[in-house]
């Protein structure tokens, strides 16, 4: 029983650090229309960062300056916010697709990066020994989870909580202005280019920390971790929960990342051992196939976007 | 060594442009960038390897490595691939389109993506496949430029589609009828123009010539899995250095791509050979996002 207690501990505290990127997906693409291909490009970002500034000295990697942990999540995010803003400033003045094709070798670029830079990220053997937050209580494992679990929820709610007021200011609207009507809006004055900007960097600072996190609850990280399939993963939970929503890209990020374990925990234990790759390759099919059938029978997803307008407004009702 | 960097590049490079023609046409044509197109590849290198094998071993032409049943697995491998462009398009594209918003279709053409590429992982497994166990012997064509024989026929193959693709666009009226709906599609349609039977059309052509670009991959090199989604991104730099839409532009940007990888090798080591293409993009966006051959920025 308390197994599966701390199994579901792990699961939820796993899920939200994926929401974190799904949140992140959403103020981009939810609310600036910013199309990034590059998730799993700012998530490794964030999870080398943080491994580099947490772990202890060691001689198959760089870093190892074993400082706290909050201050690895914090270099994480500027680290991912960084690469954003370099990207951004490339591509956000062209075409929207441009950005995605951008990103998405951005993403290549890096991985590959993590893979063949040996003497900085330990290659394609990544980063072990990352510390794991609370690790003190790993004796008692309900315990340990229950901690990771609650810290996972609270910088998600802190997140959550930042963004809908960010999405209710002047600044979300002029957001969704420039998505909705971008000759309109910057008839108003407002700058295009810079509003996307912030946006995407904000964005892509959420998925470095949820790189980050990962990385510290797993203990490890490798390139392996960050190919095309975590985007894919990350927008599927979008675009199933509902852009637009960040309740939806939460919700989305819970029931995506429970029917992807749940899927690999049948295919184990169904398939003879031999095909276990092919079943891996499988699952993606699966996913990819439920995603093309979201976009067609149910394009809002499960929360659609809702009209949001200014807190002044709503309260004076 | 420059001459070999040039043989190689070029070879490699005229696959890339092969590819990179139907992107470039789909991408002009329909506004969205087709994360799928990489597939087509792989799908047509794979195809042709079936069809190859239910034709049996027959012994190959010398000096090639491979006789007449893989020319005509090509062929086939080209229409099927054909069929699977046009089928993910009525499946897939073709409903979104109704929907209006462009980008809708490049999330769905990257989930495609996946699909189709997990799904050849599931039926063939990762391990790499080879059209021929033969060993390709090198000929020597110059002072330090060697190219192997089957590297010398895929190279003329894929320039003679070239040409006769750039003959289509110019020269017939179906070509005519594609530039115009690339232009402006609607007022190609109120001269006249069937735009659906265009865009039939674009995505058959486009199909079948990165099938064709697969099987010279897999002749030269190998069949794996991922090799039509390790050939996106050059792809893709590609057609946005040509400029988006242009044909002539799609080969010429397949070839500068091409031998730009092949001359980073020797610089930063084969295995950063992918991320030259990023590179090569980023600078064409900052400075000429147009590309070199006009196209809409």
């Amino acid at each position: 029983m308390t197994g599966l207690a701390s199994y579901a501990c792990f699961f939820l505290t796993v899920a939200l650090t994926y929401g974190l990127a799904a949140l992140g997906l959403n103020l981009q693409w939810g609310s600036a229309g910013l199309f990034n291909v590059g998730v799993a490009g700012f998530a490794a970002v964030g999870a080398y960062a943080a491994a580099w500034i947490t772990a202890a000295p060691a001689a198959s990697h760089w870093g190892g300056f074993a400082l706290p942990i909050p201050l690895g999540w914090i270099a994480a995010m500027l680290a991912a916010g960084a690469v954003a803003a370099v990207v951004g400033a490339v591509t956000l003045r062209l075409r929207a697709d441009y950005l995605a094709i951008t990103t998405f070798g951005a993403a290549v670029s890096l991985q590959l990066l993590a893979l063949n830079a040996t003497t900085l990220t330990g290659g394609p053997f990544g980063i072990a020994f990352i510390p794991k937050p609370f690790e003190s209580l790993a004796a008692t494992p309900l315990a340990f989870g229950a901690a990771n679990l609650a810290l996972a929820a609270a910088v998600t709610g802190v997140a959550f909580r930042a963004l809908e007021r960010l999405t209710r200011s002047p600044w979300g609207r002029v957001l969704r202005a420039l998505r909705e009507d971008e000759a309109a809006a910057s008839s108003l004055g407002k700058a295009p280019a810079r509003f996307r900007l912030q946006a995407f960097v904000i964005g892509a600072a959420l998925m470095g920390l949820s790189g980050a996190m990962q990385a510290q609850f797993f203990g490890f990280i490798a390139p392996d971790n960050y190919v095309p399939v975590l985007t894919f993963q990350v927008w599927v939970m979008l675009v199933v929960g509902g852009s637009g929503n960040n309740r939806g890209a939460l919700l989305g990020a819970v029931v995506v990342w429970g029917l992807w374990s749940f899927s690999g925990t049948a295919l184990t234990a169904l398939l003879p051992s031999d095909w276990q790759a092919r079943g891996a390759a499988l699952r993606v099919v699966a996913i990819g196939a439920a995603l093309a059938a979201v976009l067609l029978a149910r394009p809002r997803g499960l929360i659609g976007e809702r009209a949001t307008v200014s807190r002044h407004v709503e309260g004076e009702e | 060594m420059m001459g070999q960097i040039l043989v190689d590049g070029v070879t490699s490079g005229a696959m890339i442009g092969l590819g990179a023609i139907g992107l470039t046409l789909t991408y002009g044509l329909l506004r969205f960038a087709n994360f799928a197109h990489g597939e087509f590849v792989t799908w047509g290198a794979y195809l042709a390897l079936v069809v190859a094998g239910a034709f049996g071993g027959a012994a190959p032409i010398d000096p090639l490595t491979f006789g007449w049943p893989l020319l005509a697995a090509l062929a086939a491998g080209m229409a099927l691939t054909a069929g699977l462009a046009l089928g993910l398009d009525a499946v897939l594209f073709r409903r979104l389109r109704r929907h209006g918003n462009a980008i809708v279709l490049v999330i769905a053409s990257f989930g495609a993506s996946l699909a189709l590429r997990s799904a050849l992982e599931f039926a063939f497994g990762p391990e790499p496949y080879y059209y021929s166990h033969d060993i390709a012997m090198t000929l020597r064509l110059a002072p330090g430029m060697r190219a192997t024989a089957d590297q010398l026929v895929v190279l003329g193959v894929a320039l003679a589609l070239m040409a006769a693709m750039h003959i289509l666009m110019t020269r017939t009226p179906l070509g005519r009828a594609m530039r115009a709906v690339s232009e402006n599609p609607d007022l190609a349609r109120l001269a006249g123009i069937d735009t659906s039977r265009v865009l039939r059309a674009t995505w058959l052509i486009g199909g079948a010539l990165a099938a064709a670009a697969g099987v010279f991959l897999g002749v030269t090199v190998q069949l794996r899995p991922s090799m039509g989604f390790e050939l996106l991104l050059p792809l893709f730099a590609a057609a946005i250095l040509g400029g988006i839409g242009s044909v002539p532009g799609a080969m010429v940007g397949g070839l500068v791509i091409g031998i730009a990888e092949s001359a980073a090798v020797p610089l930063a080591g084969a295995q950063y050979r992918a991320a030259v293409a990023f590179v090569v993009m980023l600078v064409m966006l900052l400075v000429r996002p147009r590309g070199l051959f006009g196209g809409r920025a």
